[in-house]
């Protein structure tokens, strides 16, 4: 059963705050984790990690460079 | 033919730690390259670390680290007949370190040789040396890891400039009748070697730094608590977690997941930066001389590295 844009909005959301501090209300889905939440490329790591955890989806490094907002991440975990 | 007899047990009985005594900052890596004290501090953690001078080699780092750790456990040179030294950076391989280190140090004719694991070569080394002596193999061990990194890495990239430096750390291990050294909980996983190589002589240190934080936020922390449980310690119950010094977020990420709660964390990179297979015995060594950890109280000890390598032991601090 694929998860809806706002499970998995929400579930990013969560762990975003717990890696990063960043208020999850705050991670909407046009945003650059670089440019507006202010995430380093470890933290980025972390919370590729946490992510599969959550939906089962495994995001390689080689991918998640390519990942640029929070929309980019909800396609590849609904993809 | 007679097979031999040794101790019930082996125990760490000092450490020693040393590094060089030039001091390179942050604000002084960024004048060369294009980086910052608040990048640095936020993604590795260090403030400053040590780099060695032109004429002082890796030899010369465990010699004094091996001196002072000798000093220390009460012992005289004629006692130790086993020297290992955990080198990974040694700028020619002919001949090994131990026989040199054991040589300037006056210990006559011990056996000696080196353990090349990287980063976590002093947990192998250690584990050896615990296992010459329980075999009746050696009587006392003098251990040592030493780098020299700063010979390896190119000081104009900022991937791993503002990362690796250079000191030392030994133990001298003695025979026990109480068991001070746990079973080691070690491993490795070929199949990532590519992500921290040299790849020939002419090249540097390159670092993968991503897939290398992948793996150990992820891999290590059940090598630790396989080390503990092995040793048949609560991971609450530990007084000291000395993993390797790679960096900082690492450090924390295994110890949270480790549930060490009571443990002093070693956060030595912050003055030593990451040192490879020094960094265990000089962060404990500078815990102990601070008096930041208790005589007699358990520490795990965590080493991993390229390779990718991996080594841990509860050892009782002494």
């Amino acid at each position: 059963m694929a998860m809806t844009e706002q499970e998995i909005l929400a579930g990013l959301g969560k762990i975003v705050n717990e890696i990063t501090g960043v208020p999850a209300a705050e991670v909407t889905p046009e945003k650059s984790f670089v440019d507006d939440l202010d995430i380093d490329s470890l933290s980025m790591v972390e919370i590729a990690v946490a992510a599969q955890d959550e939906f089962g989806v495994e995001i390689p490094d080689d991918q998640l460079k390519h990942l640029k907002t929070v929309k980019d991440v909800i396609n590849f975990i609904q993809a | 033919m007679r097979i031999s007899q040794g101790a019930p047990g082996a125990k760490v009985l000092a450490f020693g730690g040393y590094q060089p005594a030039e001091i390179v900052t942050n604000d002084a890596l960024s004048k060369r390259i294009d980086t910052s004290d608040d990048w640095i501090r936020t993604r590795v953690g260090i403030q400053e670390r040590r780099i060695a001078g032109p004429n002082e080699s890796e030899i010369d780092l465990a010699v004094q680290a091996g001196g002072k750790a000798l000093a220390a456990s009460g012992l005289s040179s004629a006692d130790i007949d086993l020297v290992i030294v955990a080198t990974c950076t040694l700028e020619a391989q002919i001949p090994n370190a131990a026989g040199r280190v054991a040589h300037r140090l006056g210990i006559q004719a011990p056996g000696a040789f080196d353990v090349n694991a990287a980063c976590a070569g002093f947990c192998y080394a250690l584990a050896a040396a615990s296992d010459a002596i329980r075999a009746g193999s050696a009587t006392n061990v003098l251990v040592v890891g030493s780098e020299k990194l700063s010979q390896w890495v190119d000081w104009d990239d900022r991937a791993t400039a503002v990362i690796f430096a250079d000191g030392a750390g030994a133990a001298v291990v003695g025979p026990s009748d109480t068991p001070g050294i746990g079973p080691v909980a070690w491993g490795s996983a070929g199949d990532k070697a590519d992500v921290v190589a040299i790849q020939d002589r002419r090249s540097f240190l390159y670092q993968e730094g991503q897939s290398v934080f992948r793996w150990a936020t992820t891999a290590l922390h059940p090598v630790a608590a396989l080390a503990c449980e092995r040793a048949g310690v609560d991971p609450a119950e530990l007084a000291a977690f000395v993993p390797h010094q790679a960096n900082l977020r690492i450090v924390e990420s295994i110890a949270r997941k480790l549930g060490a709660d009571n443990a002093v964390v070693a956060r030595d990179i912050v003055l030593a930066g990451n040192t490879s297979a020094a960094s265990i015995p000089l962060a404990l060594s500078r815990m102990i001389e601070r008096g930041e950890v208790p005589s007699g109280g358990l520490a795990l000890l965590l080493g991993f590295g390229a390779g990718l390598t991996y080594a841990s032991q509860v050892i009782e601090i002494p």
